[in-house]
């Protein structure tokens, strides 16, 4: 145990800091709290030198006498003046790195970021990108958490589809949530903002290099906190337009015609997509559920009953449980295929197929 | 002061107006005696809050998931929180209040004996409901100890049990202040002014009125959640016109005054142990004072401190980093002070001078923390993260965990009439400093390195700190048996303490024979 303590400890990737920043601002923090420790830590030595000397040699064992004195005006006022005048050469510094962590102004992108439980929304609102949208999943496979295959290097900190942003540019993020409060955070861009329910917060960043910086959902969100990792891409500007060219013409290759009617062998596996994406974490990816908190859906009442009521838990949530609204979340397909899904697996054969003319009628 | 009531007459009080065996527990109205519930139900409850910490630190001992699964996970960090603070520390120094404001006032017993009572036996009922919450379907409340909503409207009855074990806890809580102000503003013996008190009193009369003015506080957040929960109100929902930060400012503005709560006393006890092994008064008694009161007075409003992130304008970030940049001058006097008191006395090193000194050393070390935190611009990216995590314990385990075993090691002879065991107390204070630092200063790294608090499962680069971590903390738990047996040695026998049993103790307290007997200060001594 100690040895392997010992090799720990010299290991290269034992860090003892901040990430290494890579935004100006992310500098200014760095410098600040390094600053900080240095000042803290001095101020730290000379209080317990004194201190330390006091134990050591005025000592009863060594033969020490006890002085009689217990107060003195002037020590006092010492002692309460100059703290002040250190406060407020911390405090300079410090008041132009949060006005400069502040300012918003004049960005080249916008990019909206939802918290949801449990993975993050993003949708290109202005500059170049705009448009784009997608939604970005922890990558890790569960078989690497339960410890039944061996991690990989990123472990917990991969996505299946990172934000990708161009390097020197000024962007600014939106934040907001679906369900409870998120904080949507990159160490090494120095961003973090809280993603509330119902409001719109911002932040901003300017990447100095490229490179891919990964962070996670640092608000306590639920069961899955752990595991909704953020992870931003930044490319040169030329690998940026291509992404966004590609990205649309995906887009709009995905895209559903809305009026399609489906059989059931096609809508069921674009179904286990979806649940695995959106239901599994909860309702399991065996239907069992993890109950109370987490009903079964494996011959749940809802799944083989009438399918306007499960349609609507879907679109409105179930207000005082863990059971979000899915209206603004999924498409009118993939709600059907989803249902689709429930309706006809494990030990559910309703035979139903829903079709998105369904969704789009309960959504009126 | 001659005429002290002495076993006899303890023998006497027991066969007239006291029931015997249980009974006398449940309808004692001594303040000595409920002095003793409080510290064994407080002891009690730190070791169950001390196994939920290591449950914790089992399943971050190595990455993956392999002891609880996530939810329960967040179950234990939310009630290890509450069960910490509501049911360990602070009732361990309403003990220590209950036990050592009378015998150092010369005061016969606390104000409201009654009252007393039932502010002891409110507790008992609170820990039942927050322990059994994790039997009930859907687990216990599994949303921090701050209990941010949207979350809680999610969570099972588990959080209603939580959310009424904070109303009966902060009813016994407000109760027991409000004794502890009425006997120090009138029960102290005649010629004791204010500022003749021990400083411990003087640190509990202040406590006393924060938490009378930030409990109720507390009370309604939890009650407008529970609202919201059954009821359809839409106090923190934004889709009913509601603001979930709203619950936030609520919270924390009961939640900074809470952190002086729990540390104030503790400079209360140490302001008594560092003088009496110093043997040499307090240095810079009125400025002492003064000092405390200015936190108390600057823990009101800096309550925003807590949520640089949530996304307020420019210029309460600036105000909130200013104000909080300032709690660091009267906190500095303080250790100023107590420093100063050591200087150039004539110092022993028995146990509970060396948890003071742990408690001076490592407790400076958290406020220097807190004062990086107070950097707006820094707190953004250490929010939220294990940076903040070690903070907290620095000032909540070394600080006020360490002052109460200065204090219960020093007040254990005037409690049981005898002297504990040195060496074992010795070997305790080792054990708890080495694991302690070994548990949290790794903390700190791995804040700075992006580990975000809260989480069951860490990516690979934080794995050897957390194992380091994990190690320290199950070191720590185990140490903490040391202390059980310590003071039931100290409880059975060994050498008799003579009613001072420090030769350098100030104080009415030690006027009095050890153990103490059942009624003190029945005739007030006169204060000269």
């Amino acid at each position: 145990m100690g040895l392997s303590l010992l090799s720990g400890l010299v290991r290269a990737e034992m860090k003892f800091n901040l990430q290494e920043p890579a935004t100006e601002l992310g500098h200014k923090v760095y410098d600040l709290h390094l600053m900080m420790t240095i000042v803290c830590g001095v101020i730290f030595v000379a209080v317990f030198g004194v201190m330390f000397w006091s134990v050591f040699v005025h000592r009863k064992s060594a033969g020490h006498k006890a002085a009689t004195f217990h107060e003195s005006t002037t020590v006092e006022i010492l002692w309460t003046i100059v703290p002040v005048f250190i406060l407020l050469g911390m405090a300079w510094p410090a008041t132009k790195t949060i006005l400069a962590m502040r300012d918003t102004s004049n960005p080249d992108i916008t990019i909206k970021v939802t918290g949801y439980q449990w993975k993050w929304g993003y949708d290109y609102l202005k500059g170049a990108g705009e448009g784009i949208s997608f939604v970005s999943n922890l990558s890790t496979p569960q078989p690497q958490i339960r410890n039944e295959a061996s991690k990989g290097g990123e472990y917990l900190l991969e996505v299946d589809n990172e934000l990708v942003v161009p390097v020197g540019k000024k962007i600014r993020v939106l934040t907001t949530a679906g369900d409870v409060i998120h904080a949507w955070w990159v160490p090494a861009l120095a961003v973090k903002q809280d993603a509330i329910p119902g409001f719109i917060r911002d932040t901003w960043f300017r990447a100095e290099r490229t490179g891919t910086f990964r962070g996670q959902c640092a608000e306590l969100c639920g069961k899955e906190h752990g595991y909704m990792p953020i992870v931003v891409k930044v490319v040169s500007e030329e690998d940026y337009a291509a992404w966004v060219d590609g990205k649309k013409k995906a887009m709009a290759a995905a895209a559903d015609d809305p009026n399609k009617v489906y059989a059931l062998p096609e809508l069921a596996p674009r179904g286990e997509k979806v649940f695995a994406a959106n239901c599994a974490a909860c309702h399991q990816a065996n239907g069992k559920g993890l109950p109370p908190a987490f009903p079964p859906l494996d011959g749940s009442k809802v799944v083989l009953g009438p399918q306007d009521e499960q349609i609507k838990v879907l679109l409105n949530g179930r207000p005082g449980t863990a059971m979000a609204s899915f209206k603004g979340r999924l498409s009118d397909t993939e709600l059907a295929a989803v249902i689709t899904y429930t309706r006809n697996s494990w030990s559910n054969a309703t035979g139903e197929v829903i079709q998105p003319s369904d969704i789009k009628m309960a959504r009126e | 002061m001659a005429a002290i009531p002495g076993g006899a007459d303890h023998a006497h009080d027991h066969a007239h107006d006291q029931p015997s065996g249980i009974m006398r527990w449940v309808t004692t109205t001594n303040h000595k005696d409920i002095g003793s519930m409080y510290l064994w139900f407080s002891f009690a409850m730190f070791i169950v809050g001390g196994i939920m910490a290591l449950v914790i630190r089992a399943e971050l001992f190595e990455p993956g998931l392999q002891v609880v699964d996530p939810d329960r996970f967040n179950q234990m960090t939310t009630l290890h929180g509450l069960i910490m603070v509501f049911g360990a520390i602070m009732p361990a120094f309403v003990g220590f209040a209950n036990w050592m404001i009378p015998l150092m006032i010369g005061a016969s017993d606390m104000a409201f004996a009654r009252m007393n009572n039932w502010s002891f036996w409110l507790l008992p009922p609170a820990a039942i409901l927050l322990s059994t919450s994790l039997l009930v379907p859907g687990g216990a409340a599994a949303s921090g100890w701050t209990l941010y909503p949207p979350l809680t409207v999610q969570m099972g009855m588990g959080m209603d049990m939580a959310i009424f074990a904070v109303h009966i806890l902060g009813i016994s809580s407000i109760m027991g202040s409000i004794n502890i102000v009425t006997t120090i503003l009138n029960m102290r013996a005649p010629g004791m002014t204010l500022m003749k008190m021990p400083l411990f009193c003087w640190t509990w009369l202040i406590t006393a009125y924060l938490v009378i003015a930030v409990m109720p506080v507390l009370a309604g957040a939890v009650t407008m959640i529970l609202t919201d929960r059954h009821f359809g109100t839409s106090f923190f929902n934004a889709a009913g016109g509601g603001d979930p930060v709203l619950y936030q400012h609520i919270f924390w503005f009961f939640g900074h005054p809470e952190v002086y709560i729990i540390a104030i006393p503790a400079f209360g006890v140490v302001s008594q142990v560092i003088p009496a092994f110093s043997r040499k008064p307090l240095f810079g008694y009125a400025s002492m004072v003064y000092a405390t009161s200015s936190i108390a007075i600057l823990s009101f409003i800096v309550w925003a401190h807590h949520m640089y992130t949530v996304g307020m304008p420019v210029a309460g970030q600036l105000y909130f980093m200013f104000a909080t940049m300032l709690i660091a001058i009267p906190t500095g006097v303080k250790v100023f002070n107590w420093v100063a008191t050591m200087w150039r006395g004539s110092l022993t090193f028995e146990t509970p001078m060396l948890f003071s000194i742990g408690f001076l050393f490592l407790f400076t070390l958290g406020g220097f923390s807190g004062l990086v935190l107070s950097m707006t611009a820094v707190d953004v990216q250490l929010h939220d993260t294990y940076y903040v995590v070690a903070h907290f314990h620095y000032v909540m385990v070394a600080g006020a965990l360490f002052s109460a075993y200065a204090g219960a090691y020093y007040w254990l002879p005037k409690w049981t009439g005898h002297m504990y065991d040195e060496k074992l107390g010795k070997l305790h204070f080792w054990l708890s400093i080495v694991f302690f630092n070994m548990t949290f200063f790794v903390q700190h790294f791995l804040g700075l390195a992006g580990m975000p608090r809260r989480i069951p499962d860490y990516a690979l680069q934080f794995a050897e700190f957390n194992k380091i971590s994990s190690i320290g903390a199950f070191g720590f738990g185990i140490s903490q048996l040391v202390f059980l047996v310590v003071a039931l040695k100290c409880i059975r026998g060994g050498a008799k303490a003579s009613a001072k049993p420090w030769d350098g103790a100030e104080g009415l307290e030690w006027t009095v024979p050890s153990p103490a007997p059942h009624h003190t200060f029945e005739t007030p001594p006169v204060i000269k």
